[in-house]
């Protein structure tokens, strides 16, 4: 090709886009084009209004100002129809897939006409696509037994079935493995060289950098910033994203303390295609960070629930203190003093449509915040109030329900209704997926002072970035087993893969 | 017990069998569409009363009775119609507005009647449908009896057909089924979440409705109050038994059915002489319980059952 994307013809156009929810302004007079085989990045804080504006670019709200045109013809409002017609096509932040239907089902769902009869010839386009593309996945699978993964792979698979010319795809890498996110990296490479067009947002910088050929930054709600990526460089866009420089924490490392909780030989039982743990020895000491480095579904899930409180070992031991805990429940956890950062904020750290106040309180309600058989509702909103300006929670008050609060937003309260009561244990499951540089450092920061004042951590991450610069002890876990722990600095990156990939293992274990 | 033998194999038996199913088909294929695009309409029960009392009334009042079919069913969709108004563009609380419905249209059935009929003591009685005679099944021995039965039941059991291969063949039952998994899903696909699902209410408003009239058109011929008694109750227990799926829910109306055509069938036995017949009358309830616990263990509820879906709002 000769020309580049900066000379190619304009495919969208969005001119001084507002929207406000009541009194907070999520985009104001936002303006953004979009050119014939280009990646541009969409970056900004959590809650700077980046879903928005893809929102309202594909009909799910209407702005209350401006305009977007797609291929120089004005987009009517609020009709995801006429975007689709149009040629966009959008991967939402949380997928939008019906989990009872098969993939191919919800490829073609709203493709044909409703009065008519199903006709063939989607599955034949839907597996040259899925082959042209690199998009593995089998069309008659039910999609609620699909992976992460997977799921992602449809959700593209139904933009590019429906011909789409410009993809929107909204922190697709969020809950992606690295090699996960690769293997997209490669479909969207594929997909601009065929002339499509996309509009990328992602908190992971290295990934902007090595995708985006341009960068767009949102605070709060206004463009800020926009960046050739090969002029700029991560710091920054940083910068640029928080309105300062950005100090990363840094963990010195410390003289470990005793002890605080030991598993031995802990196993679980298989859970479908998830592995169960195999003989698990795990030691939590106090002021040490141990990091648990793995590709996500590799046992992670089952030793959070021991640790938690959520499951007992089938086999093996638990030992708090150097005492066997005689009941093992999350109640029992949470009063030894273990505090729980769940995977999942949405389904297992909050409940969406109780407000802050409720949620802050969730875990001690019935010991804090009670007296005699009463709610202490002052107390609790105290509490919350505490939480909302030591963590520096962006919301409109206490009375907010949390579902209206940005993801990092909602984090920054879990970790606080956490952190309240000095835990001596923080189980920490992937703390910052999601969150944006700014709050990742505040999150990562506030682990390091816990671990300094004597606490022990549990750090599960995918990110053997975020592991290596924060754990005094790195173990990585490899279909359910544990590899011994390495101490800090004792390793590089390379090392730990062979271990990811369960290479490794075969040394110590016989199977 | 081998008296329960003779009842279990005596063709008369299955003839009531499938006539005691055929509205309960009806109402519970109604409310596994409402079900399956993510709305539980309790207003059932009530919408049933009226489509007795309107397909009956009209029929009375010198309609024929497809025409009586018609009119019910035109009452049930105008209840649903206001159901479904209530519960998805506003969001409304299901069981709350369901519970309304079933009042109001119970009310209103009995207000129309007084101010229709104020001087009858006894209701009047129409003709209703006859067992169809069909050519070559009808003369053999066993079966002829057994499907001694009229034009509504036959239809009951091809509107359960026709709601089995809507659902799972064609683009508007995939757009069913799926906007009461994931509205968002729907939407993102360019489809009306609002739309379908106010579709679906009305839809299966109008089924319920004329699971009522079978009552009056065809099983009796004339209208009481009593007389739906639980049997919308009975057909939301049946879309749970039937998994949401719409061959295990005619298997389960059917189920029902023979027991509770077994029930009075029982009472007439020697052991009817020494049971209370109150037990008799549970026995279907009771067995529908155990059975309801057995088989709806591992059903997959629709995900977006009961949770209203509001565009724009997160
Ligand atoms: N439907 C809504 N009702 C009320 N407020 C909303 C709604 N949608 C978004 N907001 C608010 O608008 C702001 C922007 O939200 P948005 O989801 O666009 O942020 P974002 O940039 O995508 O953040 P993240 O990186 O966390 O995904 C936030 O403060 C959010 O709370
Ligand atoms: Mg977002």
């Amino acid at each position: 090709m000769t020309t580049g994307p900066a000379e190619a013809e304009v495919v969208l156009r969005l001119d001084r886009i507002t929207k406000r929810f009541g009194a907070l302004t999520a985009n104001d007079a936002v303006s953004l084009t979009l050119r014939r085989g280009e990646v541009v990045a969409l970056l900004g804080e959590n809650g700077a209004g980046k879903t928005t504006l893809m929102n309202i670019l594909f009909g799910h709200y209407v702005a209350d100002e401006g305009t977007v045109e797609v291929f120089g013809q004005p987009l009517p409002p609020g009709t995801p129809r006429a975007a689709l017609a149009a040629g966009v096509g959008m991967v939402h932040q949380h997928f939008t897939l019906a989990g009872n239907l098969t993939v191919l089902e919800n490829i073609t769902l709203g493709t044909e006409s409703l009065w008519s009869r199903s006709h063939g010839g989607a599955r034949a386009k839907v597996e040259r696509l899925s082959r042209d593309f690199g998009l593995a996945v089998h069309p008659d699978a039910k999609v609620g037994r699909l992976s992460v993964g997977e799921r992602q792979r449809v959700e593209i698979l139904k933009a590019l079935y429906r011909d789409a010319r410009i993809l929107i795809l909204d922190e697709p890498t969020a809950v992606l493995t690295p090699q996960e996110s690769d293997a997209l990296f490669a479909t969207l490479r594929k997909a601009t060289a065929l002339g499509l067009s996309v509009i990328f947002i992602s908190h992971k910088l290295h990934e902007v950098m090595a995708i985006a050929d341009r960068c767009v930054v949102l605070r709060h709600g206004r463009v800020v910033g926009e960046v050739d990526t090969h002029a700029t460089d991560k710091a920054a866009l940083a910068a640029l994203m928080v309105g300062g420089e950005l100090s990363l924490p840094r963990a010195e490392a410390r003289a470990p303390g005793p002890v605080l909780m030991r598993l031995e030989g802990v196993s679980t039982p298989d859970r479908g295609a998830a592995p169960g743990l195999k003989a698990v020895t795990l030691e939590l000491r106090a002021g040490q960070i141990t990091g648990l480095a793995g590709v996500s579904g590799n046992g992670q899930a089952a030793l959070a629930e021991i640790v938690g409180g959520l499951a007992v070992p089938a086999a093996g031991q638990l030992s708090l203190h150097g005492q066997e805990p005689k009941v093992w429940s999350p109640g029992e956890a949470l009063a030894r003093g273990v505090a729980r950062i769940p995977e999942d904020r949405h389904h297992q750290g909050s409940i969406a449509d109780f407000d802050l106040t409720e949620n802050a309180v969730l875990e001690a309600y019935r010991s804090r915040f009670s007296r005699r058989a009463w709610m202490d509702w002052r107390a609790a909103r105290a509490f919350a109030e505490g939480i909302i300006k030591d963590y520096d929670v962006r919301c409109p008050g206490p009375s907010t329900r949390i579902r209206l609060l940005s993801g990092g937003n909602m984090q920054k309260l879990i970790l606080g209704r956490a952190m309240a009561p000095g835990p001596d244990i923080i189980l920490a499951n992937q703390p910052v997926r999601g969150l944006d540089v700014g709050a990742i450092a505040y999150v990562q920061g506030q682990l390091i002072a816990a671990r300094d004042r004597g606490a022990a951590v549990l750090l599960i991450s995918e990110d053997l970035d975020e592991i290596m610069a924060l754990s005094d002890v790195i173990h990585v876990m490899s279909q359910g087993r544990l590899s011994p722990g390495f101490a800090r600095g004792t390793m590089t990156a390379a090392d730990l893969g062979l271990w990811m990939a369960g290479q490794k293992f075969g040394d110590t274990d016989a199977a | 017990m081998s008296e329960i033998v003779d009842i279990l194999i005596s063709a008369s038996f299955w003839a009531a069998v499938i006539r005691i199913a055929s509205p309960l088909i009806l109402a519970t294929m109604g409310e596994l569409i409402c079900e399956r695009a993510g709305v539980l309409n309790l207003g059932i029960e009530g919408i049933m009363v009226i489509g007795a009392f309107t397909g009956w009334m009209a029929v009375y009042q010198g309609m024929p009775l497809w025409g009586g079919v018609a009119v019910a069913m035109a009452a049930g969709m105008l209840f649903g119609l206001l159901h479904s108004t209530l519960t998805v563009p506003f969001g409304l609380s299901q069981h709350v507005v369901g519970l309304g419905v079933t009042l109001l249209a119970t009310a209103s059935a009995s207000f129309a009647y007084r101010l229709m009929l104020p001087e009858v003591t006894s209701p009047p009685k129409i003709q209703p449908f006859q067992p169809l005679s069909i050519p070559g099944l009808s003369d053999l021995p066993w079966i002829g009896t057994a499907l001694s039965q009229t034009a509504l039941t036959w239809a009951a059991f091809a509107v359960a057909g026709l709601v089995a291969f809507t659902l799972y063949r064609t683009p508007l039952g995939l757009a069913v089924r799926a906007v009461g998994e994931n509205p968002a899903a729907v939407e993102a696909q360019g489809l009306s979440a609002t739309g379908l699902r106010m579709g679906a209410v009305i839809v299966g408003s109008g089924l319920m409705a004329v699971g009522g009239a079978f009552l009056t058109l065809s099983a009796f011929s004339s209208f009481f109050f009593e007389m739906v008694n639980g049997r919308g109750w009975i057909c939301i227990a049946l879309v749970v038994f039937g998994a949401w799926k719409p061959g295990k829910a005619v298997l389960g109306a059917i189920l029902f059915a023979a027991f509770d055509a077994l029930q009075i069938r029982l009472q007439q036995t020697s052991l009817g002489a020494v049971l209370p017949y109150q037990l008799f009358l549970a026995l279907p309830f009771i067995l529908s319980i155990l059975a309801l616990i057995l088989m709806s263990r591992r059903a997959e509820v629709p995900a977006a059952l009961m949770v209203p879906y509001n565009k724009g709002e997160r």
